[in-house]
């Protein structure tokens, strides 16, 4: 397989186990690229790219626009705050202006689930979702997956532990989606409330009792609090969530040696993590935003690939 | 692929490489800042031959490099993207001189593309090109330094290169092309 079946990457759900993989080994062959002096190859000269992030977001929309820099892509960045959707515009308006400029690719990031669905349908540039409320996040799963194959070698046989607010996770959602295809085991672990119902539906079992699941896992994928949620009284108290599902240095001693601790940021030290763990060589939090570049690479030149199949490769030497 | 003819055989393939390897030393003064950079994929095995036989003929051991030049290409959004693997380029190629290697050069589009990426990596003294086989059609002013064979092809035509680390087997053989 050399190419992606569709125009756009919306979520992990669409994708074959044979395009994740795809993905993840051409973001191996960009990841060279940041160890350059010049960090910078001319592959996307004169396409254009339009980050449009409707909803805060600093490392995913660097990310990207880093990603775009080093393809030699045009970027314009539309934020949230500068835009015309806080003069009302609809998300089908702002669609048709940006359609009208001739973008090769649009990155998305909406509060709505199915917004990236909905321009995919309306633009013919690519579109790659970049978060589409707690739907998915699928750059997020595959540069996770890749970083996990940096460091355990594969991912297949894995058995990876996500743990905290499943139900509002946009990077629960495709990761599991991710890692149960490339033939990783998934174990979501937290409080009920915030379990979605029918989860295990998706293939993952579920733990509520962080120190028994935590010793088999190879992977401890923590999630954000996402404390702006706090008025919703999901659980009893920060307190209270971090004694149970925080990892700390005691329950990391629980955990196999060779575990490592993954978190797609921004981290709250002292709430899912304590401070030790976030600075500890086996917390490959950093990591992750560095793959996030390479992987983001791979996915704009898979899309902005496409045509027609034939090998040019062999003919064209 | 119907009536492949060979135009090389193994034996054939190993005399080109070891004269090509006495050439690069006779016009670089006996390999001093030399090194070597392989096109994926087969270009790789053979500058890795062709620093062997430099170690038996001078006693050096030149540095070698790998290169897709993938990043490179002006076609992209054309057809399908090929699949681009590792570029490593674990030397400096500043003042170096660099000679590119490839199995089969045809429009130089290819080494185009290739010393666009070297020159990313640095300034290098010269970039030259070695080549096993060179079958013509050029649509850009480039032109090997070290050529193993000239053989003479119709544009239908396809050039087969086979090495023994890869396939197997080993040898050139040239036959109408399935695809056409």
């Amino acid at each position: 397989m050399t190419e992606l079946s569709s125009k756009d990457l919306l979520g992990i759900e669409d994708l074959s186990k044979g395009e994740i993989e795809l993905i993840l080994s051409t973001a191996e062959s960009f990841a060279e690229v940041a160890t350059r002096t010049i960090k910078k190859v001319p592959t996307l000269r004169g396409r254009t790219v339009v980050n449009l992030f409707l909803e805060p977001s600093t490392r995913t929309r660097t990310s990207f626009e880093l990603a775009c820099k080093r393809l030699s892509a045009d970027v314009i960045n539309i934020s949230g705050p500068s835009s015309s959707a806080v003069k009302g515009e609809s998300l089908k308006d702002t669609a048709k202006t940006i359609e009208a400029m001739h973008p090769d690719v649009v990155v998305v990031r909406h509060s709505a689930a199915g917004s990236a669905r909905m321009l995919a349908d309306l633009m013919a540039a690519s579109i790659v979702n970049a978060g589409d409320g707690s739907h998915e996040h699928p750059t997020q799963a595959l540069l996770d997956a890749f970083t996990i194959k940096k460091h355990l070698g594969c991912v297949a046989g894995l058995h990876v532990g996500i743990v905290g607010d499943i139900a509002h996770s946009r990077v629960a959602r495709s990761n599991i989606a991710a890692l149960t295809k490339l033939g990783a085991e998934v174990t979501v672990i937290g409080p009920p409330t915030l379990m979605p119902a029918c989860i295990e539906d998706l293939g993952v079992r579920v733990s509520y009792d962080f120190d028994r699941a935590i010793g088999d896992l190879d992977v401890i994928y923590l999630l954000r609090i996402q404390l702006e949620r706090q008025g919703r009284a999901l659980f009893p108290s920060l307190r209270e969530y971090s004694s149970l599902f925080g990892l700390n240095v005691r329950r990391l001693s629980l955990a196999k040696e060779s575990a490592i601790v993954m978190h797609p940021g921004p981290m709250n030290r002292g709430v899912e993590i304590s401070g030790e763990v976030a600075d500890m060589d086996r917390a490959v939090i950093t990591d992750q935003v560095a793959n996030g570049i390479a992987t983001r690479m791979a996915v704009l030149y898979l899309l902005v690939g496409g045509g027609e199949t034939e090998s040019a490769a062999d003919q064209g030497r | 692929m119907r009536q492949a003819s060979e135009v090389m055989d193994g034996p054939a393939v190993s005399r080109a490489l070891r004269r090509i390897a006495h050439e690069i030393l006779e016009r670089n003064c006996g390999g001093r800042d030399v090194a070597l950079v392989g096109l994926r994929t087969r270009g790789v095995y053979l500058a890795q031959r062709l620093t062997s036989e430099i170690a038996k003929i001078e006693k050096i051991e030149l540095p070698v490099g790998e290169l897709d030049t993938g990043f490179y290409r002006d076609d992209i959004g054309l057809a399908a993207n090929p699949q681009v693997e590792k570029t490593e380029i674990p030397f400096d190629v500043n003042q170096k001189h660099i000679i590119v290697v490839d199995d089969v050069l045809y429009t130089g589009r290819t080494i185009r593309a290739a010393m666009d990426a070297v020159t990313d990596f640095g300034r290098p003294a010269t970039i030259q090109l070695a080549v096993l086989v060179d079958r013509g059609h050029r649509e850009l002013p480039i032109r090997p330094d070290y050529v193993g064979k000239n053989v003479p092809t119709s544009r239908k035509e396809r050039v087969t290169v086979h090495l023994s680390e890869l396939d197997g087997d080993e040898g050139v053989w040239i036959g109408e092309d399935e695809t056409s």
